[in-house]
């Protein structure tokens, strides 16, 4: 079993750190990060996108698609 | 320059990325994707100021973390992130076995001063390079380097050396209480 947390996981001083403590905090960095990646483009935000470049690409045309929310 | 449906499409290709730089920054989901919305909105506001051709995500992240700095920071001290909710906003749960580890990384993450946690998150996750995460952070290159080093120490002190906090106090009771039994 290994234990990070094991003695031998270090050479009993801070400042030296090895090579297997950068690779495992740089492996648990990226995990982690990648877990909220993964999740990919939630609706709301592809819904905003959407939104705002219906109004934007047509400013003339007041509404715009499907968005009419009664100003003219 | 104006929105294009290209640039519309990579605006929208950021998004997972800054929400899970969101969300180590603030370590809170939902605080999180607020930010997003208001780095998008921001973003498009101001998107003819955005130079074609220049690094997308890096503009965007900047955007991101400036509203952090100005905004949420104040806020977040309200509402830690005692319960683990960061935790509670990844879909994929991991292995038992690893969960234990994953917390424990997460919260020694947490532990971290801002300015080291967001320049270890950069380069160490968001794959940036030192030179784009000085700019997102309006900082010199070295202060990046060194914030990465740091972190990177921190980290494995609060990880890999049980107790490490602990042992400074420690040894100066030892040496009080032996300095004045002898």
């Amino acid at each position: 079993m290994k234990d990070p947390k094991s003695k031998n996981a270090t050479s009993g001083k801070q400042g030296g750190l090895n090579a297997e403590i950068q690779s495992r905090i740089g492996h648990q960095l990226r995990a982690m990060y990648d877990d909220v990646v993964r999740q990919g483009v939630p609706d709301r935000f592809a819904d905003l996108i959407r939104k705002l470049d219906a109004s934007d690409a047509n400013p003339q045309m007041g509404t715009a698609g499907e968005k009419n929310d009664g100003r003219d | 320059m104006p929105l294009t449906n290209e640039l519309r499409d990579d605006i929208l290709a950021s998004v997972p990325s800054l929400r899970a730089f969101a969300i180590s920054l603030s370590g809170n989901g939902d605080r999180a994707d607020d930010l997003v919305q208001e780095t998008l909105l921001r973003a498009l506001a101001n998107i003819d100021s955005f130079q074609p051709g220049s690094n997308l995500p890096a503009w965007l992240f900047t955007i991101l973390r400036n509203l952090f700095r100005s905004d949420y920071r104040k806020r977040r001290r309200e509402v830690e992130d005692a319960d683990g909710s960061y935790a509670k906003t990844l879909k994929t749960q991991p292995a038992q076995s690893a969960h234990l580890e994953f917390e424990e990384f997460r919260a020694a993450l947490e532990k971290l001063p801002q300015d080291q946690r967001e320049a270890l998150i950069l380069v160490g996750a968001s794959g940036f390079s030192y030179e784009d995460a000085a700019a997102i952070c309006g900082c010199a290159v070295g202060t990046i380097k060194s914030r990465v080093n740091r972190a990177r120490s921190k980290l494995s002190a609060l990880l890999y050396v049980d107790g490490a906090e602990d042992f400074g106090p420690d040894e100066t009771v030892r040496a009080v209480i032996g300095g004045s039994g002898g």
